[in-house]
């Protein structure tokens, strides 16, 4: 056992420093799609999600409710019901977009959609008790109140997006089934560990999921960066 | 205000710039994940590739699932091997142009200490009832795989119905070959297993083969074109190519050159 995750580091090491072409294209290939899903999950979800909280219209706790309850789908359930759709014999299938990136993007953003409503919800709702007031002075509503909303809770949503991007990144039930996990194609990271799991060649595996773990680190680390770099321009044109 | 509009247009043409093949012309084949587990793919799909120029991408799941794919037209060619499935498949019209392409054997494998006490026995269908017999636990892949129906055939063979001793001594992954050879190496069972993927495998614990050379235990792989009368997309012409590439002598050629820790994985059938 203790051999296995030896020569796990040794296999993790070897990867990084060869710069393996495979290795490249499939982070490559991670990012690409699980920060796209993200995007795109964002761009809906985060309007969504502070409509819900600002506004009151009939359904609107209904509406909570799914999204909320939405966070616990299977990664494998969604892949199944995009593969149904995309598939040649569902209603996309002309499309052509089974077995291809664009495929795992509609997944993984489908995905993560909920978890960026429920939460970016429940931020903006926690911080409109503090606002509400002033907003209405200030006569700020419709698409400017949750535009001004959204960014004043932007701290919070960063943490939401990278929550989702956690999910997304890590995810191996949905992009198995509708990308089919083909070289050179549609290999992520978590299916390229599935397939060496399967292959018994448990070290490379496990130093895969270590490159995993380093890559979603970067990726926050990458954000912090980012959200402590605008707070500081923020502050130095305010004062 | 008009910022957002721009970046989710370019979202779009990018998202779909991703489904698009990077030039020259590509075929889907879903085959089995013994043929992608052993590493056969890996070495004769560049030789077809630089030859014709045509790609090949291949989704490797069990047999029954590829032509269940193939059938809703998920696929140009399939690449399988469980006789009676791939003859009801293009007997159902799904697909044309079936080809023999090559064989290997599937063995009987068990911890070294034959707990069945079944090593070196020829007839595998006995083996099998020993096994029985002793309660020796044996995953089963129980995915519906080409290999699964082989081994359903030989507990008929024997007489034996496992099902009622499932998740006692008899325990069904509902994995591919290479899971299945782990959980059996982890849980000290036996299971059968194709040869190919047993070479390959490279976690075989204390696992060792205790029977082979059944002729029952022949493993005969079949090429079909997914019918383009049913499925217009299918990309007739270039998934001809292979099926003829693959059973004429460049690709028999390639079949019977790819060797693993010095043995030969399949064997072609011209």
């Amino acid at each position: 056992m203790s051999d296995t995750f030896l020569s796990a580091f040794s296999e993790a090491a070897r990867l990084i420093a060869s710069l393996d072409a495979g290795l490249l294209e499939i982070v490559g290939l991670s990012l690409q799609v699980s920060l796209s899903a993200v995007a795109i999950a964002a761009l809906i979800g985060l309007p969504l999600g502070a409509a819900l909280a600002l506004f009151r219209f009939p359904g609107r706790r209904a509406v909570a409710l799914l999204f909320s309850a939405l966070m616990g789908l299977p990664p494998v359930v969604l892949g199944l019901v995009v593969y149904l759709m995309l598939s040649r014999a569902g209603p996309l299938g002309v499309l052509g977009l089974l077995y291809t990136p664009a495929a795992m993007i509609i997944a993984q953003t489908l995905l993560v959609l909920p978890i960026v409503v429920a939460l970016s919800r429940q931020a903006i709702a926690d911080l409109w008790r503090d606002y509400e007031e002033a907003m209405r002075s200030l006569v700020i509503t419709g698409w400017r109140l949750v535009r001004t909303m959204l960014y004043e809770a932007r701290h919070a949503l960063l943490m939401v997006l990278l929550a989702a991007f956690g999910r997304a990144i890590a995810e191996v039930g949905a992009v198995m089934i509708v990308g089919g996990n083909i070289d050179h194609a549609t290999r992520v990271m978590t299916t390229a560990i599935a397939l060496e799991t399967s292959k018994g060649n448990l070290a490379l595996a496990l130093a895969l999921g270590g490159i995993l773990l380093a890559l979603a680190l970067a990726v926050n680390v990458a954000a912090q960066l980012l959200a402590a770099a605008s707070q500081r321009l923020g502050s130095a044109v305010t004062s | 205000m008009r910022r957002p509009f721009v970046i989710i247009l370019s979202m779009f043409s990018w998202l779909l710039s991703a489904g698009a093949a990077p030039g020259g012309e590509t075929i889907l084949l879903q085959s089995t994940t013994s043929t992608q587990n052993s590493g056969l793919f890996g070495h004769i799909l560049p030789l077809f590739t630089r030859q014709t120029g045509i790609r090949v991408r291949v989704v490797a799941v069990g047999t029954g699932q590829a032509l269940k794919n193939a059938a809703r037209g998920d696929a140009d060619v399939v690449l399988v091997h469980a006789r009676k499935l791939e003859d009801a498949f293009v007997r159902a019209g799904h697909g044309v142009h079936r080809r023999d392409v090559m064989y290997n054997d599937f063995v009987i494998v068990c911890p070294k200490d034959d707990p069945a006490g079944i090593a070196g026995l020829k007839d595998a269908a006995d083996a099998l009832r020993r096994i029985a017999r002793r309660r020796v636990a044996f995953v089963s892949r129980g995915d519906d795989s080409g290999t699964h129906h082989k081994e359903l055939g030989l507990w008929r063979a024997a007489g034996v119905d496992p099902a009622p001793f499932s998740g006692a001594w008899y325990l069904e992954a509902g994995q591919g070959m290479g899971a299945t050879l782990n959980m059996a190496a982890a849980r000290g069972a036996c299971t059968l297993t194709d040869r190919g993927t047993w070479i390959a495998h490279a976690n075989k614990g204390r696992l060792a083969i205790m029977v082979e050379g059944d002729v029952r235990l022949r493993n005969p792989y079949g090429v079909i074109l997914v019918n383009p009368k049913r499925h217009p997309h299918v990309k007739e012409q270039a998934a001809r190519a292979f099926i003829d590439w693959l059973t004429g002598p460049d690709g028999q050629h390639a079949i019977a050159g790819y060797r693993l820790n010095g043995q030969q994985l399949f064997f072609p059938v011209r």
